[in-house]
């Protein structure tokens, strides 16, 4: 239970940290909260030669809600968001997600650009930065660039960045008006990664649905947006009994879009059928919460 | 040399300077040279939460920290709970008043996370006890009697 032997290195200069890192190549990582890699170093499932500890690096500490949206750093830990009034104000769907992350202590180390990196199939925030349409900005020694959140996630624990990158920073757009989010997930305890979890997205004008997003995590593969649902959820009257039909149909399309396995936790057929529970629940609430029925 | 480094901080109130490698975990370095063994090590993992500690100001995994990554900060551990004069912490007395421990492996984590909800959240329904003492694990209290440890330190207006 102890890390292989590695260099380490805790430089003070994001340019700094990109040379080593450059240096590296395959051999490098970063270290961010540590919350998700030091399981992995001390089970020895990694042993990378060279760590590259971000943590001294001011300038990735930035939360800035702004105008055009939200930015959230890389040394922005998942506790930071939960005390910002603007985010739990400006971004709910990103603010509820995080209440889901773990427990405090994990909380209090672990980073959201972490989290996005390390894209545990059951993690919260993959999904909601798809859910929300957001930015990563990823930065190496050739310079910046930026990915839609979507273009970024590449299947379970991977990502589309390039030996020697890094995420420096994470965007969310600002939400439309009339927009409601929900994120609800099923764990059996408070704080585990969720068995199943769903994110939703509605905004709505007139009773009428003018624009869904949903995700789902858990399900093996990192975040799965339905797109297919929010098709038929798009242009929809969503009145109390419309809702309740469409919401339904909606629970029975992401059932039979998901492919989940058997695991320790849950069967795969137990973990379909809790992926549409969470699918509807998300959506009625995100429904109520855009003022809708 | 990046595979060794020297670290200066402060554990429970005093200072330390050490020459450390740079793969040893901060739990380790607490235990094995500080001796302080009152943080306990259940599964180095970072999901049974018996190495709690404190840093700067914080509660965080001590199996998930690297000893180097404490350079410069304050860390408080058990063994910093009690007065100098050796008198309990509140937190303790009443886990000792509620029985909320058996085999005492888990507590120290469950001291630290308690102290630092109560901080933060003075008057915790019972729900956000359970929620705050989440990440810990207990094999023998059953936790009922570690959340009337709890709900009773706030009503003795601790902060
Ligand atoms: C008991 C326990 C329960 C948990 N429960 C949950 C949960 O319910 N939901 C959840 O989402 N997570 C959970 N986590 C994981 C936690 O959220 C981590 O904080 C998160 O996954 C990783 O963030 P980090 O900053 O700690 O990253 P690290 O552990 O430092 O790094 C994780 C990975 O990402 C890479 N990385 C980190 N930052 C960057 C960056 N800026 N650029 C490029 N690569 C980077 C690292 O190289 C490494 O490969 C849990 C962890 C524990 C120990
Ligand atoms: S030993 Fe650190 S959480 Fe279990
Ligand atoms: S008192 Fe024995 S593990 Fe909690």
């Amino acid at each position: 239970m102890k890390p292989a032997w590695f260099d380490y290195y805790a430089p003070h200069a994001l340019d700094e940290a990109l040379h080593l890192l450059g240096d590296a190549g395959h051999d490098g990582r970063v270290l961010a909260g540590g919350q998700s890699l030091m399981p992995m170093l001390n089970l020895r499932i990694l042993s990378p030669a060279v760590i590259v500890d971000i943590n001294r690096i001011e300038a990735l500490n930035r939360l800035h809600a702004g105008a055009d949206g939200l930015t959230v750093g890389a040394l922005v830990r998942h506790a930071d968001l939960l005390r910002s009034p603007d985010v739990r104000e400006g971004w709910p769907l990103l603010w509820e997600a995080t209440t889901q992350v773990a427990h405090m202590a994990i909380r209090n180390r672990g980073t959201v650009c972490g989290s996005v990196s390390h894209n545990d199939p059951s993690a919260e925030h993959p999904s909601v930065l798809v859910t929300m349409g957001g930015t990563v900005i990823v930065a190496g020694t050739a310079g910046h660039r930026e990915l839609p959140a979507e273009a970024f996630f590449t299947g379970a624990l991977s990502n589309a960045l390039e030996p020697g990158e890094m995420v420096v920073e994470l965007r969310y757009p600002r939400q439309p008006t009339g927009t409601g989010t929900a994120f609800v997930e099923f764990a059996r305890r408070l704080g585990d990664f969720a068995i199943a979890g769903a994110a939703a997205m509605l905004t709505i004008r007139d009773g009428i649905c003018e624009r869904a997003r949903l995700t789902v995590v858990g399900m093996g593969d990192g975040p799965l947006r339905l797109r297919a649902v929010e098709e038929m959820l798009t242009a929809h009257a969503l009145g109390q009994k419309e809702a309740q039909d469409a919401f339904a149909e909606a629970a029975a399309m992401v059932v039979a879009a998901v492919d989940p396995t058997d695991d320790v936790h849950a069967s795969a057929a137990y973990r379909r059928h809790l992926a549409g529970v969470m699918a509807a629940q998300a959506l009625e609430t995100a429904l109520a919460r855009a003022g809708g029925s | 040399m990046a595979r060794e480094q020297q670290i200066k901080l402060t554990v429970n109130g005093r200072s330390y300077e050490k020459t450390v490698p740079a793969r040893l975990s901060l739990a380790d370095f607490l235990r094995d040279h500080l001796h302080l063994t009152g943080t306990h090590l259940g599964c180095e993992h970072g999901v049974c939460g018996a190495c709690t500690i404190s840093m700067n100001g914080r509660s965080a995994r001590s199996c998930l920290a690297l000893a180097v990554q404490a350079d410069g900060a304050e860390i408080v551990t058990i063994e910093g709970l009690r007065a100098e004069d050796g008198t309990r912490h509140p937190m303790q007395q009443l886990f000792l008043e509620n029985f909320a421990l058996q085999c005492g492996y888990c507590t120290p984590g469950f001291l630290i996370t308690a102290i630092e909800l109560l901080r933060d959240n003075p008057k915790p329904t019972e729900h956000e006890v359970r929620e705050a003492i989440s990440g810990n694990l207990c094999r023998c209290s059953g936790y009922q009697a570690i959340v009337d440890a709890i709900l009773a330190a706030s009503r003795l207006e601790l902060a």
